[in-house]
């Protein structure tokens, strides 16, 4: 429970102290009590309230900031009629900056602030700075108020009938709680089930790489050490409209690893001679993974920094990442060039509830 | 010679006619009943202080947001049908995009004044979640959430985190790559929800990531669902400033039963009428020289490309922090997966910010208090509440950091690996440090403020006493000075004590009574306030005092 220790605390609604000294009497002697609240101190006037010489000076300075608002705002339209947006000037210490963006905004923004000083500064020097009290009054209603109100409620709700109809009571909540089903149901055509969707991706069996860059398919001799090769199925067209669904979840990277260096077994079966191709997309929350540090042949994701180890099954050796990266099975064709053996047998990509 | 029939029109009119002003206010008046509401109005008291413009800083970015972004509306196309970018941006040129990325960048280079619209609406958008955070702090360390205002403080509160997913739906619009990644992001963590993940992805998404409609929906969400709760939510907010009142700062003759300060007209009018143009003014003036979320050096987004060091706006730095210094904890069973190293960072963001949302209501709860407030504390004089709030604005800060670690590491030369696990660290034991060392602070100032109260306050001027001594003349107070320092409330701890009830019979305290209990003692017992000077302790050490 609070207290109020210090009773001074109880007198606070008198703030002139010749009120407060009579409407003690007894407590404690407010003249003993050196805590005491000695009200509102006087009102100190400025320099404008007493020399019109100030005043005036006060009253320049706002109609002078008032008047640089209305340069300004010429200086505005003068900068949108005359400069051209495709024009880039260097100013120090901005450097090379859009000439339209840099007045516009410059003299949008004195023409604005002018008038905020201005208006700031006369109700500074020159409207009157006199503290005066006004009183509060309790947010709770009065006892009388209150009891008014719930008889009325009382009265309200006898005269519906609304506690004596059941029939109607219930059956009107049910009307109230089923009819939200209709919206609810609305919102079904928002997307399609996700089926199995999530556990595939554009690839199969027979599938040519085909280079991102060049638009090539792959052959092996294209794969070069240390550095991270970037493919997709064929007959992707960049220009079609489902080519960005298709590629977040189909997007491989190719490395070329000394088989020796490749620590798991089945890693090595499903690559071709050292090359291997793993998912791009981080099992995190998929961003696309893009670093790829040769020696230990790790790759980072950019977002959130998961290191994925490729010479050991895209295993995670760092950061928020749940599980390895998926490995998609790839062979060499008749033709000489790489192919795949078949969609990932894992989903790509973030984990979700039905992944398993 | 005017001959105009209205005179005829009331009999009773004096004859001559009032100024048009006064008439133009007589026929709103009769309509609208604008004199009753003035008078409780036109000269209603505001207190001052600099902390109280921070809410005002909230107010105008918003308007400002609003303004700029209806005209941004006019040129932005929410469509992500594909076209062939052939602007004036060379390095673009021939590029494929998103109808929404190719307005964006026609608003940024062809729109004469585009640009800076979009630079003011996305400045103004960081400025008013700073602002509203600042603000929410300033009400946080003030006590000023306490009854009658804890429904107020919902409000501003459902104000803050809307603000923030306003402002992650309008970055996410031109479909730029560094948006596309925070989207991918949000998607990822959709999908970690247990159960109904997967769904609720597909239904936002309308399919597969990325599908064709998210720019469109998040359009709605960011243009007209969110602004329109918040700007409902706002005008509540500001009703309830002026039922309420504003809190003022304790001093001489201000108390809980008044507000002290200058009336609304024309002061409060002119100063933060003004100040509205001041922070407009300031924004414009950034937008010109500061550029911000340039998406033409980020380029259209592409589910397969990303841009290193990918960063959100700084407002959701804490879902990143989050995210980023979570362990990949992952289970798999029954055939279901559940990856916690996602979703549990989701939960925590709910979490973090919910402490803070139910704060006043734990407190009230704790002290049992029923009393309003209208005094704001000062922060040293609720030691365990200031303490919590510094523990909690440290926690915030070690998620921002986290949020940046990649940053971090790259600036101090250190290993992403040990900015990690120090923001792991940091996230249990920073909050506890800044915790202990706030709550001494605190208690050091009460303690001083005792000190002036009795002994006056130093002076530094040293004086020799006959007997050789050195000492510092004190002087005292003056008695606002006095008032000042004692005149706030200290709570005593609740004592669980023998509860017995009529009959003789012991009752025992439930455990949440005991817990209640328990945290009262923590908040208000001996090691959490130093206890107010009395007017007898001052009246025996100035009369020793006197008779050197
Ligand atoms: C859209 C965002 C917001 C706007 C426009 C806004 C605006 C304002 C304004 C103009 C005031 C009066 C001046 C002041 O005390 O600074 C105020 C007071 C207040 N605000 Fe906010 N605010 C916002 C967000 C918040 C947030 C995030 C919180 C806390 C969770 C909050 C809690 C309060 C409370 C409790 C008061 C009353 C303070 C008092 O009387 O001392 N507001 N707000
Ligand atoms: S998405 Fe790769 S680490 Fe988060």
């Amino acid at each position: 429970m609070s207290s109020h220790p210090g009773s001074h605390e109880d007198m606070s609604e008198e703030n002139l102290p010749s009120e407060r000294s009579d409407a003690h009497d007894g407590a404690v002697a407010v003249a003993e009590d050196p805590f005491a609240d000695p009200g509102l101190p006087p009102h100190q006037p400025r320099r404008q309230d007493i020399d019109e010489r100030a005043a005036r000076r006060s009253e320049r300075a706002v109609a002078f900031m008032f008047t640089l608002s209305m340069v300004a705002t010429l200086g505005f339209i003068a900068a949108y009629s005359l400069i051209p947006p495709s024009k880039i000037v260097y100013i120090f210490p901005f450097g090379h900056v859009s000439a339209l963006n840099f007045s516009l905004g410059w003299s949008l923004g004195v023409a604005l602030f002018c008038i905020g000083a201005g208006a700031v500064h006369w109700a500074r020097t020159l409207m009157s700075d006199v503290e005066m009290p006004q009183e509060r009054h309790p947010i709770e209603a009065e006892p009388e108020v209150k009891q008014k109100v719930l008889a009325d409620f009382r009265q309200g709700a006898s005269e519906s009938q609304f506690g004596r109809r059941k029939l109607i009571r219930n059956t009107m909540f049910g009307a109230l709680a089923m009819v939200p089903l209709a919206g609810v149901v609305l919102l079904r055509d928002l997307g399609p089930m996700p089926g199995t969707s999530l556990r595939h991706t554009a690839w199969r069996k027979g599938m040519q790489l085909i280079n991102v860059n060049t638009n090539l398919p792959l052959r092996p001799e294209d794969v070069g050490v240390g550095s991270l090769t970037f493919a997709q199925p064929p007959g992707l067209n960049d220009n079609s409209d489902d080519y960005d669904d298709v590629i977040a979840k189909a997007a491989l990277m190719i490395v070329r690893l000394k088989p020796e260096d490749i620590k798991d077994k089945r890693e090595a079966d499903w690559g071709h001679e050292g090359i291997v191709a793993f998912s791009k997309i981080c099992t995190h929350v998929g961003c696309p993974i893009s670093l790829y540090e040769q020696q230990t042949h790790h790759v980072l994701c950019p977002c959130h920094q998961s290191t994925f180890d490729l010479s050991d099954g895209g295993r995670v050796i760092f950061g928020p990442a749940g599980h390895a990266l998926p490995q998609l099975r790839i062979s060499v064709n008749d033709k000489g060039y790489l192919e795949a053996l078949g969609d990932f047998t894992e989903p790509v990509g973030p984990s979700f509830w039905e992944r398993g | 010679m005017s001959t105009t029939n209205h005179a005829t029109d009331d009999a009773s009119a004096p004859r001559g006619k009032a100024p048009a002003g006064e008439r133009l206010a007589d026929w709103a008046d009769g309509r609208l009943g604008v004199y009753s509401l003035a008078k409780a109005n036109m000269r209603k008291i505001f207190p001052d202080h600099w902390s109280f413009m921070l809410g005002e800083i909230c107010l105008y970015s918003f308007m400002i947001i609003i303004m700029t972004g209806v005209y941004l509306t006019l040129f932005f196309h929410p469509s992500m049908n594909e076209v062939t970018y052939s602007g004036p941006y060379v390095p673009l040129q021939g590029i494929r995009m998103s109808e929404a990325f190719n307005s964006t960048m026609n608003i940024s280079f062809e729109v004469r004044g585009g640009l800076l619209i979009r630079q003011i609406h996305h400045w103004s958008a960081v400025v008013f979640i700073a602002g509203m955070f600042v603000h929410m702090m300033r009400v946080f360390f003030t006590g000023a959430f306490r009854k009658p205002r804890e429904v107020n403080w919902m409000f501003g509160f459902l104000l803050f985190v809307l603000g923030m997913f306003t402002g992650f739906t309008g970055y996410s619009l031109p479909d730029d790559l560094l948006s596309g990644t925070g989207v991918r992001f949000m998607e990822g963590a959709i999908l970690s929800v247990p159960i109904v993940g997967t769904y609720l992805s597909f239904f936002l998404f309308g399919g597969q990531f990325p599908g064709h409609d998210f720019v469109a929906r998040f359009y709605t969400i960011h243009i007209l669902l969110l602004p329109g709760i918040m700007a409902g939510l706002l005008v509540a907010h500001l009703i309830l400033v002026f039922y309420h009142k504003h809190t003022q700062f304790p001093g001489p003759g201000r108390t809980e039963k008044n507000v002290v300060g200058m009336p609304l007209m024309p002061v409060y009018m002119a100063k933060a009428g003004g100040f509205f143009f001041l922070v407009f003014g300031v924004i414009a003036a950034v937008a010109a020289v500061a550029s911000i979320n340039p998406i033409w050096e980020f380029g259209p987004y592409r589910p397969d490309q990303v841009s290193t060091g990918a960063q959100p706006d700084w407002y959701m730095g804490m879902a990143e922090g989050l995210i980023r210094a979570m362990p990949g904890w992952e289970i798999n069973f029954w055939g279901h997966t559940l990856q916690l190293g996602v979703f549990i960072p989701l939960v925590l963001f709910g979490v973090v910010l919910a402490v803070m949302a139910l704060w006043p209501f734990i407190e009230s709860w704790v002290t049992g208090d029923k009393s309003e407030h209208h005094l704001a504390d000062r922060p040293r004089n609720a030691p365990t509440r200031t303490a919590f709030g510094a523990a909690w604005v440290a926690w915030y800060m070690v998620l921002l950091l986290g949020g940046g670690n990649d940053i971090a590491a790259t600036h101090f030369h250190l290993s992403i690996n040990a900015v990690t696990w120090f923001v792991r660290i940091s996230f249990f034991v920073i909050p506890v440090l800044t915790f202990v060392a706030t709550k001494r602070i605190c208690m050091g100032l009460q303690r001083r403020d005792k000190d002036k109260v009795l002994h006056g306050r130093e002076t530094g001027v040293i004086k020799r006493l006959p007997h050789g001594e050195f000492v510092e003349v004190h002087a005292p107070l003056d008695q606002g000075q006095m008032y000042t320092l004692t005149q706030h409330v200290q709570h005593q701890p609740f004592e669980l004590g023998e509860e017995v009830d009529e009959n003789g019979v012991r009752r025992k305290a439930g455990p949440v009574t005991k817990l209640r209990s328990k945290l009262s003692q923590g908040m208000y017992g001996e090691g959490s306030q130093i206890p107010k000077p009395t007017a007898e302790e001052h009246a025996e050490i100035t009369s020793g005092h006197g008779h050197h």
